[in-house]
């Protein structure tokens, strides 16, 4: 794979657990590994990492301007998540440091964790398992009903990859799908609503699907979930950052909004207390593409991304730095 | 009509109670411990039974009930009705198709979802304080899984229309190949089991579908498949199951019913690769209401002598 005889420096960033590209790094590059080191960063990188060119990120460290500063060589990060809102692109854009994140590899997975999600909330599925488990089906019969899925009007905030793969499950479930996104999308069969507002209060389910930017950080705030209603539903597989967490919290104890599934929050992995004694929330612990499959599909985009650095050729997902 | 007297065979709807007290007189079987003397002091009166899935009208109640000229259950399943001795004696008998279809293959897919992406689990990972120490393991796909249904009658047919826009591939077996659809047909279960990843139960209950999944299809679909039973516990043999679950033969179990409710096996509380849910599937605000208007409305078209809406005999 390398063009001279010795393979190149590449530095990563691995926390433990995810080792799922390990072989294959080890195989075809020379490896400096963040985690090898007790040393405080900026001395690690200051005393290995001179001649990095490229930097594996695996998981989300964030990359801050600081640590950028320790990397002179630095001219591609290669990132296994799709978001990359960890990443100063300000800063990369300003030095010439190109960004590549996972692509569409995890969409999949992400669009069935949404849609499992959001029937999960709906249908009161993990809350119906704990009545059994508890042994209270047995002692006090008929559960609570849940609402129906099926012909539900569904809102997605953000309609790229994930969200279409999202709005396509739900079709043969009658729902009214409609969306709200930075522009209008050509040739698209769902209604459009240029304000999230607008989109709220007409949506029985909000599905928030879309990056985490400086104008989009909090776009569900108070206002939005009054919107909403108190029948209203929001599923989020996006980032914690995009709703006002403390006032989400605020609107599900006060009944304000009807429901939430949450795969994010804004503090991983700290989720607020006062969501664990309600049953209309379904919690997830960031595990929207922990599937063997995505795995493999962000090796092959990763793998690809770095092959195509060092023998020059255009990336194949990076983002856009704007 | 306030003087028919409607027997209702247990809780099911207090909606449905009100609109069925406002017409009938209406009598609450499970009002009174003794049963018997509540029949002998109804018999004349009772025309009527409601029933559901838990009680319906078996041959013995049939018997105790003279003036019995029709059943309407709250449910699509007829196991709980003795069909045959309707049909002797010119009892009707209603059900409720087409109002729950969509409920019961929207929890189907919420099924499949929370079994193979571990959802139950993460919500408990997560409440127990547990994502602090670390992250959540692999859980499996499903997009993509090879999807078996057993019976592809209108909620078959539902299921396998949104599995479909997961781009599963879809098998079915049913008593007669169909001819025009899509999907792959196989002629017996255990075939079905083998060639699938799934394997979804929604056909009727009948003697020839008692213990349809049994020790042979559970081997079939193997420690990496998993079986989902929206139908009726009867379908399954559940200790065949239990033992399977517990000696890792089979990947998972997402069930809705069971042979004895509202009794589960207490075995499968203790295994995290298990989604076990009260009897829910036509569990919503909407679809219970709907399914009570048709029980209503079908009473008051029979005494009314007018056509019933959703016949079975």
């Amino acid at each position: 794979m390398a063009e001279s005889s010795e393979s190149p420096l590449v530095l990563i960033h691995r926390p433990p657990s995810l080792d799922f590209m390990d072989e294959r790094l080890s195989r075809n590059f020379r490896i400096l590994d963040i985690h090898t080191s007790s040393d405080p960063l900026p001395i690690f990188l200051s005393r290995h990492a001179a001649s990095a060119r490229a930097f594996v990120n695996i998981g989300r460290l964030p990359v801050t301007a600081e640590i950028l500063s320790y990397l002179p060589s630095l001219q591609v990060i290669i990132c296994t998540s799709v978001g990359v809102d960890h990443i100063d692109l300000a800063e990369c854009k300003r030095r010439g440091v190109a960004v590549t994140n996972a692509g569409d590899a995890s969409s999949e997975d992400a669009a069935d964790c949404a849609v499992g999600l959001l029937i999960s909330v709906l249908r009161r599925i993990p809350a119906a398992d704990r009545y059994v488990r508890s042994g209270n089906w047995a002692k006090f019969g008929v559960f609570q009903l849940g609402s129906k899925v099926s012909g539900k009007r569904v809102g997605i905030v953000g309609l790229g990859s994930i969200g279409s793969f999202i709005a396509k499950r739900l079709e043969p479930f009658g729902c009214i799908i409609s969306y709200n996104s930075r522009s209008q999308k050509q040739s698209i069969p769902y209604m459009y609503y240029s304000d999230i507002l607008s989109l709220a209060a007409n949506n029985d389910v909000l599905v928030l699907c879309c990056s985490l930017t400086a104008e989009t950080r909090h776009i569900v705030n108070r206002e939005v979930m009054e919107s909403l209603g108190k029948d209203g539903v929001i599923i989020n597989v996006g980032r914690g950052g995009l709703i006002d967490e403390k006032e989400m919290v605020k609107c599900l104890v006060q009944g304000v909004i009807g429901g939430a599934g949450l795969d994010v929050f804004e503090k991983e992995p700290e989720v607020p207390q006062e969501l664990f004694g309600l049953d209309n929330v379904v919690l997830s612990p960031h595990s929207a593409m922990i599937t063997p499959g995505s795995f493999n599909n962000v090796a092959e985009v990763a793998f690809g991304n770095l092959k195509a650095f060092f023998s020059n050729q255009p990336l194949i997902s990076p983002v856009h730095l704007d | 009509m306030e003087s028919i007297g409607v027997l209702m065979m247990c809780p099911m709807s207090s909606y449905l109670e009100n609109e069925l007290q406002k017409r009938f007189n209406l009598v609450r079987f499970w009002n009174s411990p003794e049963k018997s003397v509540l029949l002998e002091t109804h018999r004349d009166s009772i025309r009527a039974v409601v029933g559901n899935a838990s009680a319906g009208a078996d041959a013995q109640l049939i018997d105790e009930l003279p003036k019995l000229e029709i059943v309407s259950s709250f449910s699509v399943g007829l196991d709980k009705i003795d069909l045959g001795k309707c049909k002797e004696k010119g009892i009707r008998v209603t059900n409720t198709p087409d109002v729950l279809t969509e409920d019961v293959a929207d929890l189907a897919i919420g099924l499949i979802l929370a079994l193979l992406r571990r959802l139950c689990e993460c919500d408990r990972y997560v409440r127990s304080g547990k994502w602090k120490t670390g992250d959540f393991q692999l859980t499996t796909k499903f997009s993509g899984k090879t999807v078996g249904i057993i019976g592809l009658g209108r909620i078959g047919t539902a299921v396998a229309k949104r599995a479909e826009a997961f781009s599963c591939p879809i098998n079915y077996y049913s008593r007669r190949e169909k001819s025009d659809v899509g999907y792959k047909y196989y002629p017996t279960v255990v075939e079905l089991a083998k060639k699938s990843d799934i394997l979804v139960v929604a056909c009727p209950l009948t003697d020839e579908t008692r213990h349809i999944v049994n020790r042979g299809v559970i081997d079939a679909l193997g420690g990496k498949g998993v079986l989902i039973n929206i139908g009726r516990g009867p379908h399954v043999d559940e200790q065949e199951l239990v033992k399977a679950l517990r000696e890792g033969r089979l990947g998972g179990a997402a069930l809705d019913v069971f042979e004895q409710e509202p009794h589960v096996p207490e075995e499968l509380f203790a295994l995290e690769n298990v989604v076990l849910l009260p009897h829910v599937g036509s569990g919503t605000v909407e679809t219970r209401n709907a399914m009570a208007d048709l029980v209503v409305a079908n009473l008051e078209a029979h005494f009314s002598g007018k056509s019933l809406l959703t016949p079975v005999v």
